[in-house]
C-alpha cells in the first residue's frame, strides 16, 4: 500500500504506542495534521502555546514514564518549544519532538517559517535529526524513541521538512529493534567496583544516601527503599529525587542542599562516606564545592559516565543503571558486617531536634508553608504534585511529604517558571486516576495561563493552588537578603483577578485570604472531581524560605528560620561523632 | 597540558557541528581540528588538539563519548603515537641573516611545490614544533601567506584507536 510520509510517520507513533501526542498546527505540519485525523488510536491535545505542549508531554513523561510526544510547526512553533525541551533535557526526561520543516529545496533559503530547528535545539537535546529522505522516516522514528528513552533519557527532535511528509510510498515494516553503533549506554556495574563500594560502604561510620532524580526516571525507588533499610542508614534526597524513598520514614533525612533541612545537610558535611545514587552534585546542592564534605569518601552512581567526577572528584566511580547497580550492591552486601554507627544516628538525631522546618504562624496573615501542609492533610499525602519555580517551589518540597516516586513534578535543572500548569495537564492525562495539584505563585502561572482553556477543552481537572504572595517571591527574597532590601522588579503591580479569571476559562475559582478558610476551601476544591479549581491563596508577603545556605556558604553554614545569626559549625562538631 | 584526541564518528551531516558545538558550549578550548573520512566511508576521523587539566581532558573525552553520533575516542597524547601536521607558505625571496631559502628546505626537509610572481609557495610537514621552528628560521616580513592543516595523529604498531 502506497503511503505519503505523514501517514507512514503516524503509523510509526502508533507503533510505538503513543496514545497522547501534545501540539500545535502550521504550514509545515499540515499533512501530518491530516493523517492524525484520519486514525483515532492517538489522541492530540491542542495547546494554546508550544512551550505548553513541551511542558505538557513532559509532565506526561514524569507521570508515567513513558516518552511525551510533540508536534509543533516550523519557525515560531519549533522556537517556542525551545524551553520546553530545554526543561526536559535539564532533567533527563524522555521526550520526543516532531518539528515540521520547510521543504527541503527551500532549507537555507530564508524561506517563510523557516528556522535551523536541528542547530537551535543541538545544545539542549539528547539528540536531533532532519530527515532527508522519506525512506528514512521510520528508521528515525525508532532511533529517536531508542535514544530518548534508553540510558540517561532526554528529548529527541526530528526534523521533517514537509514535502517528506508529502512524497509518497510502499508502506514497510516498522522495525522491532533497533542498534546503533555509536550509541551503547553501559547499564550493568563492574563487579569489581561493586565490591570496593561495598566494602567502603561496611566500614563507613558515618554514612549518608544521597538520592537523586535518577532513581525516580530510572525506576529505582524499590531498590533504593531495600537497600536503604538493610543498611539502616540516614537518606536524603535532592531536589529531583523527592518520593524515591518514602520522605515519612524514619531513616529519612528530607531534602539537602541550598533549602535543604539542617539534619540533612549537617550530615552531609559531616560524613566519612556520602552515596550518591543517580545524583549529579549540582551547584544547588554543593554550595561551594571547596568546603563540601570535608571529610567524606565519595561513591558515585550513575548512568551517565560524564557526570562522573565532574564536580566532585569520585573514589568509587560506578557507571550502571541505578536499579542495576542497586541490585547488585544489596546483593552483594547482604551477608556483610556493618560498622556500628549508632552514635552517627545520635548526632543526627540531635540535628533534627533543631527543628529546621519550623516557622512562626501570626494573626491575620495565611502562612505560605501551612498552605502544603493543609493540602498534605487534604489530599492525605497521595496527590501528583507539580510545581511551578520560586518560593512556593521551595515550600512544597519542603512541606509536602513525598512518600513514593514520580508523586513529585518540577523543573528542577532549568527552573522554568510556567512549568507547572502544562506538565499538571500532561499528569492529569497520565494518571487520569489522580488527584493532581498545581502549586504555584502568581509570577509564574502567568507565564502558561493559557493552557487554563486546554485543561477545559481535554477536561483534565487539576487544583491549582496559587501561593499569591504579590511578589516574585524568590527574587524578592534575595533582594532582601543580598541586595539591602533593594526590590528591584520583584513586585508585580496589576494582577488580574484570579477568580474571574479561572471563571472566564470556564473553571472554577476560590478566593482564599482567611487562615480559617483555608482548609474547607481545599477540601472543597478536591471535591470537585471533575473541575479545574483555581485557589487563589493570599499569603503573607514577607515570607521566605529557610533553611538557606548563602552562595558561597558550607552545608554547615546555614540561615534558619527566625534567628538572625547564621547557624555555622565548627569542625570539631563533627569529629566528636 | 596540550592533548591530542582521535574520534571516531559516523560520516553524517550535523556531525562535525555537534562536536565543535560541545567545545565553545562547556568552554573547553580546541587549537586545531581536522575531520576526514576513514577506510570505512560511513565513518569519519577527526583529529582535535586541545588544552587543559586531567579533569578538563577526563570531561572532554566523556562528553565527547556522549554524542550520539561519536563511535569512539581515545587520547593520544597517553600512548605511544605518531603526530603530522602540514603546512603551505608562500614566502618571498629568501629567510633573515643570509640563509637562503633553498637550503632552509633542504634543512627542514621540504618541499617547494610552486612558485609564481617570485613567491615560493612551500610544503612542510612534520611535529607542530618543527613547523614552528621553520617559520621561526624566516623573516617575518618574508612570509606572504600561511595555511595550516592541524594535526594529524595514530598509535603506533598494533594497536588501533
Ligand atoms: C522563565 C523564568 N524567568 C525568570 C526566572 C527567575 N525567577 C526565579 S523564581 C522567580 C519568582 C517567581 O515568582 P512567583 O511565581 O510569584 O513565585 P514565588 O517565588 O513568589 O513563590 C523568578 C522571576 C525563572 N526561574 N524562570
Ligand atoms: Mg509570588
Amino acid at each position: 500500500m502506497e503511503l505519503n510520509g505523514a501517514e507512514i510517520l503516524v503509523d510509526c507513533l502508533q507503533k510505538e504506542g503513543v496514545d497522547h501526542v501534545f501540539g500545535y498546527p502550521g504550514g509545515a505540519v499540515l499533512h501530518i495534521y491530516d493523517a492524525i485525523e484520519a486514525q483515532d488510536k492517538i489522541t492530540h491535545v491542542l495547546v494554546r502555546h508550544e512551550q505548553g505542549a513541551a511542558h505538557g508531554a513532559d509532565g506526561y513523561a514524569r507521570a508515567n514514564g513513558k516518552p511525551g510526544v510533540v508536534l509543533v510547526t516550523s519557525g515560531p512553533g519549533i522556537t517556542n518549544a525551545v524551553t520546553g525541551i530545554a526543561t526536559a533535557h535539564m532533567d533527563s526526561i524522555p521526550m520526543v519532538v516532531i518539528s515540521g520543516q520547510v521543504p527541503s529545496p527551500l532549507i537555507g533559503m530564508d524561506a517563510f517559517q523557516e528556522v535551523d530547528a536541528t542547530g537551535i535545539t543541538r545544545s539542549c537535546v539528547k539528540h536531533n535529526f532532519l530527515v532527508r529522505d522519506i525512506k528514512d522516516i521510520a528508521i528515525t522514528v525508532k532511533k529517536a524513541f531508542h535514544i530518548a528513552t534508553t540510558g540517561r533519557p532526554g528529548p529527541v527532535v526530528i526534523d521533517i521538512p514537509k514535502d517528506i511528509t508529502i512524497a509518497k510510498m510502499e508502506k514497510e515494516e516498522y522495525p522491532e529493534s533497533i542498534e546503533i553503533r555509536s550509541y551503547k549506554p553501559t547499564t550493568k556495574p563492574s563487579n569489581r567496583q561493586i565490591r570496593k563500594a561495598a566494602e567502603l560502604i561496611a566500614n563507613s561510620k558515618k554514612p549518608i544516601l544521597y538520592a537523586g532524580g535518577g532513581c525516580v526516571i530510572g525506576n529505582a525507588s524499590e531498590e533504593l527503599r531495600e537497600f536503604t533499610r538493610m543498611l539502616g542508614f540516614p537518606i536524603t534526597q535532592t531536589l529531583m529525587g523527592l518520593g524515591a524513598y518514602p520522605m515519612t520514614d524514619k531513616q529519612s533525612l528530607g531534602m539537602l542542599g541550598m533549602h535543604g533541612t539542617y539534619e540533612a545537610n549537617m550530615a552531609m558535611h559531616g560524613s566519612d562516606c556520602v552515596v550518591a545514587i543517580g545524583a549529579r552534585f549540582d551547584d544547588r546542592i554543593t554550595g561551594n564545592l571547596a568546603k563540601f564534605c570535608p571529610s567524606a569518601k565519595f561513591i558515585h552512581i550513575d548512568i551517565d559516565p560524564s557526570q562522573i567526577s565532574k564536580n566532585v572528584v569520585a573514589d568509587i566511580p560506578i557507571v550502571g543503571q541505578t536499579t542495576q547497580v542497586l541490585k547488585a550492591l544489596i546483593s552483594e552486601m547482604k551477608d556483610k558486617e556493618l560498622a556500628d554507627i549508632s552514635k552517627w544516628w545520635s548526632k543526627i538525631d540531635e540535628w533534627r531536634k533543631v527543628d529546621s522546618l519550623a516557622y512562626k504562624k501570626s494573626p491575620g496573615v495565611i502562612k505560605p508553608q501551612s498552605v502544603i501542609e493543609a493540602l498534605y492533610e487534604v489530599t492525605e499525602g497521595k496527590a501528583i504534585v507539580t510545581s511551578d519555580v520560586g518560593q512556593h517551589q521551595m515550600w512544597a518540597a519542603q512541606y509536602y511529604l513525598f512518600d513514593e516516586p514520580r508523586q513529585w513534578i518540577n523543573s528542577g535543572g532549568l527552573g522554568t517558571m510556567g512549568f507547572g500548569l502544562p506538565a499538571a495537564m500532561g499528569a492529569k492525562l497520565a494518571m487520569p486516576e489522580k488527584d493532581i495539584a498545581c502549586v504555584t505563585g502568581e509570577g509564574s502561572i502567568q507565564m502558561m495561563l493559557q493552557e487554563l482553556s486546554t485543561m477545559l477543552q481535554y477536561a483534565t481537572p487539576v487544583k491549582i493552588i496559587n501561593l499569591n504572595n504579590g511578589y516574585l517571591g524568590m527574587v524578592r527574597q534575595w533582594q532582601e537578603f543580598f541586595y539591602e532590601k533593594r526590590y528591584a522588579m520583584s513586585y508585580m503591580d496589576a494582577l488580574p483577578d484570579f477568580v474571574k479569571l479561572a471563571e472566564s476559562y470556564g473553571h472554577l475559582g476560590i478566593k482564599v485570604d482567611k487562615e480559617e478558610d483555608l482548609k474547607p476551601a481545599l477540601v472543597e476544591a478536591f471535591k470537585q472531581k471533575d473541575r479545574t479549581v483555581f485557589l487563589d491563596i493570599i499569603t503573607d508577603p514577607s515570607e521566605n524560605v529557610f533553611p538557606m545556605i548563602p552562595a558561597g556558604g558550607a552545608h554547615c553554614d546555614m540561615l534558619l528560620a527566625g534567628r538572625d545569626e547564621m547557624v555555622s559549625k565548627d569542625e570539631t562538631d563533627f569529629n566528636a561523632v | 597540558m596540550r592533548h591530542i584526541i582521535s574520534v571516531i564518528l559516523e560520516d553524517e551531516a550535523g556531525a562535525l557541528s555537534r562536536v565543535s558545538g560541545l567545545f565553545t558550549q562547556r568552554g573547553f578550548n580546541i587549537e586545531s581540528l581536522t575531520v576526514a573520512q576513514t577506510t570505512d566511508p560511513t565513518l569519519s576521523r577527526m583529529t582535535i588538539v586541545s588544552s587543559g587539566s586531567e579533569r578538563v581532558l577526563e570531561q572532554i573525552v566523556k562528553q565527547l563519548n556522549k554524542l550520539i553520533e561519536v563511535v569512539k575516542v581515545t587520547d593520544l597524547t597517553s600512548q605511544d603515537h605518531v603526530e603530522r601536521e602540514l603546512m603551505l607558505a608562500k614566502i618571498s625571496s629568501t629567510s633573515k641573516e643570509g640563509v637562503d631559502l633553498k637550503e632552509l628546505v633542504e634543512i627542514f626537509g621540504c618541499k617547494v611545490v610552486d612558485v609564481k610572481d617570485k613567491i615560493y609557495t612551500i610544503e612542510v610537514s612534520g611535529k607542530t614544533k618543527k613547523i614552528n621552528a621553520f617559520l621561526d628560521a624566516l623573516e617575518p616580513s618574508n612570509i606572504i601567506e600561511i595555511s595550516r592543516t592541524g594535526v594529524t595523529g595514530i598509535s603506533r604498531g598494533k594497536k588501533l584507536i
